[in-house]
C-alpha cells in the first residue's frame, strides 16, 4: 500500500492558496548580517534596514535589492556564495536566525522565499561555521574539503571506455532509489553548518551509501569507506554524536540511515582491512 | 572560404567516425606525460575530457569559477539524456537519432558530427551506469526511459528530476579520482582571463584567483574551453547567476571564429516573472510535457481561475495545431505558439504573460491505472485522485515542489502557469569535426561549441553532446594536433606573450575599476538583457534588430563611462567578476543582433517576423542560408562574416513538421 | 587498530560499546538489589553480594567494568574536547534547539553528573564493603544491606539519587539509540522499535533503580524498619 504522500502538502509552506491575482504582501526587515573583509580579519555584524520587500522574492533576491543599495551609496556589497538559485547546485549557504538555509525544510538558501518572514523581523545571517570551512568573505566559506574528501574515495574507478552495455547490470529499483536518494546531495554543507560537532557524517555517509547499495561500488567498497573517512577525519570535521540537525537541516533531505550505513560499512570494513 | 575547413572525414556517414578513429595520429604513453592540457570548465563537457584525458595520462588542469567543480551548471539540467539505445524496442536506432537531431535543428547542423554524437550516445549510458549513476529503473532492474520533445520514441534516460547532477556528479567523481591521483590539478574559485597565443597556437592562458584577486599564467600544449552556454546576455534566462561568455569571447577577440550567435533557444515551460526583482528563471522540465496538457481559455481576457473553467472552453492549443506531435513539439514551436496565445489576448495570471500547464488529466489516467493494479475497482473519485497524485509525484515530486516554493501555488490543485524564457545557446565557437576552433590548439566542447544543435536542439540533447564530447570524442581528435606537439618541451610562463596578455588583462582590469561611475553592474546588465529580449528573442524582425544594433552601442559607451566596481582588484570581488561579464555580453549581444539580422529567414529557435508562412510556422530559405555562419573577430567591435556551406548527403532536406 | 581507534567512527564505536556495557551492567545491577525489598532483614542481598564476590567472573567482569567507565568517560572527554575545537567560532544565533533533543546536545553533561553519581557512590558502598572492609565483613560492622538503608536515610542522598536517576534516564533514552547508531545497528525500519526500547530501558532504569531510595525514605517516615518491611 502506498500511503499518503507527505509531499501532498508540501513541506510547511503556508498552505495559502493566494492565486496569481492577489497582490503581495510587502515588508520591511532589520537585517543583522557577518561582514569579514576576509580570512584575516575579525569580522562582525552590520545592521541594515531593508523596505519594501515583496513577499515573492527569494532570500537572495532581498540581498540583491540590499546590495544594489549597498553600491549606490558607495559601500562595499555583501559577498554571499550563489550560483544556480535552483536549489541545485548547492553553493548558496547561509545560517539565517539559527538555521541552517533558513526556516523551511528540505530548502536551500536560494528557494527560500521572503514568504517566510513577515514585518518587522530582524534577521540574523551569518556564515558556515566550522574549523573545516574557513571564511573567505563575509558569508563567503571554503567548502573544498569535501572535494578532498570525493578525491579520497568518492568514486568507482571505471576508465572511459571499459564500461560494459548499461542493462547488463540489472540493479533492483529499491536499492536504485535509495541510492538515487543518497546521490541527491548537493554538496553544500548545511548539515556541517548545522551540527553542534561540525561533523560531515551526512554529506559522506551520503556518497559512501550511494556506491554501497550499487553493484558498481562492490569492488572498492572497503577501500572507499576507509579512506573517505579518513580523510573527512584528518580535515577537522567533528564527531558524530548522533544528534540529527544534519538530517532536519539537509535541503535534500538526506537520510540518518546513510550515517549508520557508513558506520556498518567502516567497521565491516576495519573486520576486513 | 579557405579559413573554414570542417575536416568531416571522408567516406560513407556511418563509416567517418570509425575510420577516423583507427586512423586518427597517436601520442605514446610516455609522450602523454610530458603534454599538458588547460580545460576551463568543470560542467558535463569539461568535467568528462579532464578525467577521460587524464586516464590517458596527460597533464591536466582545471579550471572554474564556482567553488568546486561540482557546481557547474549542468547540475541543473532536470529532463535526461537522450541515447539511441533502443532499450524500448519502439524503433530507435542510431540513425533516427541522427535523425531526429538533424530535423529538429532545421536542418542547419552538419551531418557528420551528428552522426558521430548519434553514435556514441549509447556509449554515454554505459559509461555513467558504470560509474554508479543511479538513473531511474524499472522494477525487474533495467534502466527506465520517458520521451521528450520531437521525437517518437523513448530515447530519454533520467534520474528523476536531477538527471543533470547525476550524470555531472558522475563525471565529478572521476574528475576527483585523477586530482587524487595527481593527474589532474584543479583550481577552482579560478576565472579565465584571456588565452595566450603563440605563434598562432593557444600555448596557456591567464587566469584571476577570484579569492586573492591576483592575475596567474598558465602554460600548456592545448587549451579547451568547455565554459558552457551565454543565455545570460539576456540577463533573465534559466542559466546560472554565473553564467557567461568570458571565456569564449576573449578566445572570440583572439581568432577563433563565433558560430552562429544568434541561435538561442527559448524554453517554453519556466515559471513565469513575478516582478522587477527577478534575479532568474526557472525552468519546469521538458519532462511535464510527457503528462501536462497545456491549454489557455477559449476567451479573451477571460479572468476566471483556471479550475472555474469548463472542458469545452480550454483551447489546447498545441494538440489543436500540432496533432502528431501534440504537447510535445519541439521547444522552438511551443514556445512560439505560446507568445502567439499571449500575444493575442488569451494569456492567464496577472501578467498576461503565461499559459497553463495541466496535469488533472494525468492525475486522473493514472489514478485509474493505479487503482485497477491495487485491484481496488470500485475505488472511489477522490481515492483515483489522490493515488493519480502519488504517481505524479513519484515522477515529477521535486518540480512540483520547486513550483509551489516559488509561487506558493500547488500544481497538483491548480495548473501550472508557465511562460517561455531563455536556456540554451546553440551558437558558440565555431568548431571543426576535431571540436578545434579556427585557433589551432584551442578546442571547445559541450555547450560553449556551435556544433550539433543546428538551429534549435532538441529536449535531452546537450547533455548527450556534453558528454560526447569529452568522453569519447575528444580524447581521440586531441590527438591529431598534439601528436605533432611531441617534440614541445613547453612555453615557460615568463615567456613575452604571457607577459603582454597578462598586462592587457591588467589594464583591463585597471580600467573597470578606476570608471568609478554611478550605476551599478546590474544596471546595465538588466537593461541589455531587455534590448535583447525584446528585439533579438523569440520574434525578431529587421528593424528592430537594427534599433538593438544601436542601443547597444550606446549602452556599451554608457557602460564604459559609468559602470560603479567597488572595492579593490586585489581581493575577493564579486562586482568586478560581474563587470568584466557583462562588458563582454556588451559586445557579443551587438554580434548576436548582427547574425539574426544578416539571417534572411526563420529558422529553429531564430525567428523573422518577416518570414512566415501563412500559418505562421517559420519559413527557411535553404537556396540562401543553408550555411553556418562564422564570424571573425577585426577589433574594435568590426565583424567579418564567414560561411561554411552545409552539405546534406544522407538525408532529404524538407519543410519540418510536426502536424 | 590503532587507526581504528582514532577515527571519528571508531571512538564512536568505542562509546557505543561502552556505553552498552554499562547498561548490561545495570540490568545485572537491579537484578541484585531486588533482594533488598524482600523484607529478609537483607540476609539474601547480603548473601548474593558475598558470594558474588568470591566468583571469578564476577571479579573479572568488575574489572571490565571499571575499564568500561574509564574508556567511555575518556571517550566522552575527547570527542566533546575535539568537537568543540571543529568550530571555534560559534553562531550568534544557535538555532540546534529547533532542530534536535536537548539530551543528544548534552550528552557530556549528562554523562558528567553521571560520573559524579558514580564517585559517590562507589565512595559510599564499594570502599567499604570491598577494600577498607568496613562493612559487611565482621560482627559489630554494618551489614551491606544495613549500610545500604543507612545512606539512603539521609534525605540529600535521596535527593542526589533521584536527581541522578532522572538524568541517567535520559542519558539512557538518547544513548541507547545512538548505541546503534554508532555501531551501524540503525535503519528506517529499526528506528521506531529502537526508539521504544530506549524509552523502555530509560524508565526501567529511571523507576527502578529510584524505587530503592523512594521505599527506604518513606518507610523511614512512616517509622518501619525497611530490611523487616513486609509490603
Ligand atoms: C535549467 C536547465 C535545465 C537543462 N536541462 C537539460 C536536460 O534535461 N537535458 C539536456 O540535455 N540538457 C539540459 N540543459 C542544457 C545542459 O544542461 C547544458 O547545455 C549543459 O549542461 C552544458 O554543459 P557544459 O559542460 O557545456 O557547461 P556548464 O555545465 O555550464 O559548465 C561551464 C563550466 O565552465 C566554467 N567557466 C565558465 N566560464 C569560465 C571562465 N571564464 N573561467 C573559468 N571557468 C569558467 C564554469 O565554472 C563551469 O565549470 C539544461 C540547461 C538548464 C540551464
Ligand atoms: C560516567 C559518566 C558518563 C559520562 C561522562 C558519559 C558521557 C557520554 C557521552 C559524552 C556520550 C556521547 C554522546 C553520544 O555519543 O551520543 C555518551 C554516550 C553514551 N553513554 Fe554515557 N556517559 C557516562 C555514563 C554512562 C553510563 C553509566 C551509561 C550506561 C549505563 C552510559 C551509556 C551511554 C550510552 C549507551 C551512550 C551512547 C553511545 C553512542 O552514542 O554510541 N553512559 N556518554
Ligand atoms: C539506587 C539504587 C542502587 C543501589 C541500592 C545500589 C547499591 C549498590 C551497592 C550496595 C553496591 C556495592 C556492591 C558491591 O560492591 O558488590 C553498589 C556498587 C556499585 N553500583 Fe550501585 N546501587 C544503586 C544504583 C546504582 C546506579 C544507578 C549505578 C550506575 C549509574 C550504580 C553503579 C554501581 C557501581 C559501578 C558499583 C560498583 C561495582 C560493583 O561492585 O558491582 N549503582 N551499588
Ligand atoms: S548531506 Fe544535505 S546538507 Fe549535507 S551537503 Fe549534502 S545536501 Fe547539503
Ligand atoms: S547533526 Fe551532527 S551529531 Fe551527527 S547526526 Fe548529524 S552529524
Ligand atoms: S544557488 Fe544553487 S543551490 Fe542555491
Amino acid at each position: 500500500m502506498i500511503s499518503v504522500p507527505p509531499c501532498l502538502s508540501v513541506v510547511n509552506l503556508p498552505q495559502r492558496r493566494r492565486g496569481a491575482e492577489l497582490t503581495q504582501r510587502i515588508m520591511n526587515l532589520t537585517l543583522n548580517v557577518w561582514r569579514q573583509k576576509n580570512g584575516n580579519d575579525k569580522g562582525g555584524f552590520v545592521t541594515y534596514k531593508v523596505n519594501d520587500i515583496s513577499e515573492d522574492m527569494s532570500f537572495l533576491e532581498m540581498f540583491d535589492v540590499l546590495n544594489e543599495r549597498l553600491i549606490n551609496e558607495g559601500q562595499e556589497p555583501i559577498a554571499f556564495d550563489h550560483d544556480c538559485r535552483e536549489g541545485i547546485c548547492g553553493m548558496c549557504s547561509m545560517h539565517i536566525n539559527g538555521r541552517a538555509h533558513g526556516p523551511w525544510q528540505g530548502t536551500t538558501t536560494c528557494q527560500l522565499h521572503m514568504r517566510a518572514f513577515k514585518d518587522g523581523d530582524t534577521i540574523t545571517v551569518e556564515p558556515w561555521r566550522a574549523s573545516a570551512f574557513p571564511v573567505i568573505k563575509d558569508l563567503v566559506v571554503d567548502r573544498t574539503a569535501f572535494d578532498k574528501i570525493q578525491a579520497a574515495g568518492g568514486f568507482v574507478s571505471v576508465n572511459t571506455g571499459n564500461a560494459q552495455d548499461a542493462n547488463c547490470l540489472p540493479v533492483p529499483k529499491d536499492n536504485a532509489d535509495d541510492a538515487f536518494s543518497a546521490a541527491a546531495c548537493i554538496g553544500c554543507g548545511a548539515c556541517v553548518a548545522a551540527c553542534k560537532n561540525s561533523s560531515a557524517m551526512l554529506f559522506v555517509s551520503a556518497k559512501v551509501s550511494q556506491f554501497a547499495l550499487l553493484p558498481q561500488g562492490q569492488p572498492e567498497r572497503t577501500d572507499r569507506v576507509l579512506n573517505m573517512v579518513k580523510e573527512m577525519d584528518a580535515l577537522g570535521f567533528g564527531n558524530c554524536t548522533n544528534t540529527g540537525s544534519c538530517e532536519a537541516e539537509c535541503p535534500k533531505e538526506i537520510s540518518l540511515e546513510n550515517i549508520a550505513r557508513m558506520n556498518r560499512e567502516f567497521l565491516m570494513a576495519t573486520l576486513k582491512k | 572560404m579557405s579559413k573554414l575547413d570542417s575536416k568531416i572525414p571522408e567516406g560513407t556517414l556511418d563509416q567517418k567516425w570509425t575510420t577516423y578513429k583507427s586512423t586518427v595520429p597517436l601520442v605514446n604513453p610516455a609522450n602523454k606525460r610530458s603534454i599538458e592540457i588547460i580545460i576551463v570548465g568543470s560542467g558535463l563537457a569539461g568535467a568528462s575530457a579532464a578525467a577521460s584525458l587524464a586516464e590517458l595520462g596527460y597533464k591536466v588542469k582545471v579550471f572554474c569559477f564556482q567553488d568546486s567543480p561540482r557546481r557547474a551548471h549542468s547540475i541543473a539540467a532536470q529532463g535526461g539524456i537522450n541515447a539511441a539505445k533502443n532499450y524500448q524496442n519502439d524503433g530507435d536506432s542510431v540513425y533516427r537519432l541522427f535523425y531526429d537531431t538533424i530535423k529538429g535543428g532545421d536542418y542547419r547542423s552538419r551531418e557528420g558530427n551528428v552522426h558521430r554524437l548519434a553514435e556514441v550516445s549509447a556509449n554515454i549510458i554505459d559509461q555513467c551506469v558504470a560509474q554508479g549513476v543511479p538513473f531511474a529503473r524499472e522494477y525487474g532492474g533495467m534502466l527506465s526511459n520517458r520521451s521528450f520533445g520531437g521525437t517518437q520514441v523513448q530515447r530519454t534516460f533520467y534520474a528523476a528530476g536531477q538527471t543533470g547532477q547525476q550524470l555531472l556528479l558522475g563525471a565529478y567523481s572521476a574528475l576527483q579520482r585523477q586530482v587524487g591521483l595527481g593527474n589532474v590539478q584543479m583550481y577552482s574559485r579560478h576565472e579565465m582571463l584571456d588565452v595566450v597565443i603563440v605563434d598562432g597556437k593557444a600555448r596557456g592562458i591567464i587566469a584571476r584567483d577570484l579569492i586573492t584577486g591576483k592575475l596567474e599564467r598558465h602554460s600548456g600544449h592545448a587549451v579547451l574551453l568547455c565554459t558552457g552556454g551565454y543565455g545570460n546576455v539576456f540577463f533573465l534566462s534559466t542559466n546560472a547567476m554565473g553564467s557567461n561568455v568570458t571565456a569564449a569571447w576573449k578566445a572570440h577577440k583572439r581568432g577563433a571564429f563565433f558560430g552562429n550567435p544568434c541561435f538561442t533557444q527559448i524554453h517554453p515551460t519556466c515559471i513565469p516573472v513575478s516582478g522587477d526583482h527577478q534575479s532568474k528563471l526557472t525552468l519546469m522540465s521538458e519532462s511535464l510535457r510527457n503528462d501536462g496538457r497545456i491549454w489557455v481559455p477559449k476567451k479573451q481576457g477571460d479572468t476566471r481561475k483556471a479550475n472555474e473553467i469548463p472542458e469545452e472552453e480550454r483551447d489546447y492549443y498545441l494538440e489543436r495545431r500540432y496533432p502528431a506531435f501534440g504537447n510535445l513539439v519541439p521547444r522552438d514551436v511551443a514556445s512560439r505558439a505560446a507568445k502567439e496565445r499571449c500575444d493575442a489576448g488569451f494569456g492567464v495570471g496577472a501578467s498576461k504573460m503565461a499559459v497553463y500547464l495541466d496535469f488533472a488529466a494525468a492525475i486522473q489516467r493514472y489514478g485509474k491505472q493505479q487503482a485497477t493494479k491495487l485491484n481496488e475497482e470500485h475505488a472511489s473519485a477522490a481515492r483515483i485522485t489522490e493515488l493519480g497524485k502519488e504517481v505524479v509525484k513519484e515522477k515529477y515530486g521535486n518540480l512540483f515542489e520547486m513550483y509551489q516554493k516559488i509561487t506558493d501555488e500547488n500544481p497538483y490543485e491548480m495548473p501550472m502557469r508557465i511562460y517561455p524564457a531563455v536556456h540554451y545557446t546553440m551558437g558558440g565557437l565555431w568548431v571543426d569535426y576535431n571540436l578545434m576552433t579556427t585557433v589551432p590548439g584551442m578546442y571547445a566542447l559541450g555547450e560553449a561549441n556551435f556544433s550539433d544543435h543546428g538551429a534549435n536542439r532538441l529536449g535531452a540533447s546537450a547533455l548527450m553532446q556534453g558528454l560526447a564530447d569529452g568522453y569519447f570524442v575528444i580524447p581521440y581528435t586531441i590527438g591529431a594536433y598534439l601528436s605533432g606537439m611531441i617534440r614541445d618541451k613547453g612555453i615557460p610562463t615568463d615567456h613575452e606573450a604571457f607577459v603582454a596578455t597578462e598586462k592587457e588583462v591588467q589594464d583591463n582590469l585597471n580600467k573597470l575599476m578606476n570608471i568609478r561611475g554611478s550605476k551599478s553592474v546590474d544596471h546595465f546588465h538588466k537593461k541589455l538583457g531587455k534590448i535583447m529580449w525584446d528585439k533579438c528573442g523569440m520574434a525578431r524582425n529587421a528593424n528592430g534588430l537594427k534599433e538593438a544594433i544601436e542601443e547597444i552601442k550606446v549602452l556599451r559607451e554608457e557602460f564604459w563611462k559609468d559602470v560603479r566596481v567597488p572595492g579593490i582588484q586585489n581581493e575577493f570581488n564579486v562586482e568586478l567578476e560581474k563587470a568584466g561579464r557583462v562588458a563582454d555580453f556588451l559586445e557579443l549581444g551587438e554580434l548576436m543582433c548582427m547574425d539574426a539580422l544578416n539571417r534572411n529567414e526563420s529558422c529553429g529557435g531564430h525567428f523573422r517576423e518577416e518570414f512566415q508562412t501563412e500559418e505562421g510556422e517559420a519559413q527557411r530559405d535553404d537556396a540562401n542560408y543553408m550555411y553556418v555562419s562564422a564570424w571573425e573577430n577585426k577589433g574594435n567591435n568590426t565583424y567579418e562574416l564567414h560561411k561554411e556551406e552545409l552539405k546534406y548527403e544522407k538525408i532529404k532536406v524538407s519543410a519540418r513538421s510536426y502536424k | 587498530m590503532t587507526k581504528f581507534l582514532t577515527s571519528s567512527v571508531g571512538k564512536k564505536a568505542v562509546m557505543a560499546l561502552s556505553g552498552l556495557f554499562l547498561i548490561l551492567f545495570l540490568v545485572e545491577h537491579l537484578y541484585t538489589n531486588i533482594p533488598l525489598v524482600y523484607g529478609d532483614g537483607g540476609v539474601e542481598f547480603n548473601e548474593t553480594s558475598h558470594s558474588m564476590v568470591h566468583m571469578l567472573i564476577i571479579r573479572i567482569i568488575e574489572v571490565v567494568l571499571f575499564l568500561a567507565i574509564f574508556v567511555h568517560v575518556a571517550q566522552a572527554i575527547i570527542l566533546t574536547k575535539e568537537n568543540a575545537d571543529a568550530r571555534p567560532i560559534g553562531y550568534k544565533i544557535d538555532g540546534t534547539k529547533k532542530t534536535s533533543s536537548w539530551i543528544s546536545r548534552n550528552m557530556g553533561l549528562t554523562g558528567s553528573i553521571i560520573f559524579f553519581f558514580i564517585v559517590v557512590h562507589l565512595w559510599q558502598f564499594f570502599v567499604p564493603y570491598r577494600i577498607t572492609d568496613s562493612v559487611g565483613h565482621n560482627e559489630g560492622q554494618l551489614t551491606l544491606a544495613e549500610s545500604v538503608v543507612k545512606a539512603m536515610e539521609n534525605p540529600a542522598y535521596v535527593f542526589l539519587y533521584l536527581v541522578s536517576l532522572v538524568i541517567l534516564a535520559y542519558h539512557l533514552s538518547h544513548g541507547f539509540k545512538s548505541a546503534f547508531q554508532s555501531l551501524g545497528l540503525n535503519n528506517k525500519k529499526y528506528t521506531p522499535i529502537l526508539d521504544m526500547i530506549a524509552t523502555g530501558i530509560a524508565l526501567l532504569f529511571g523507576i527502578g533503580f529510584a524505587a530503592f531510595p523512594i521505599l527506604i525514605y518513606g518507610a523511614k517516615l512512616m517509622n518501619k524498619d525497611f530490611l523487616h518491611w513486609n509490603m
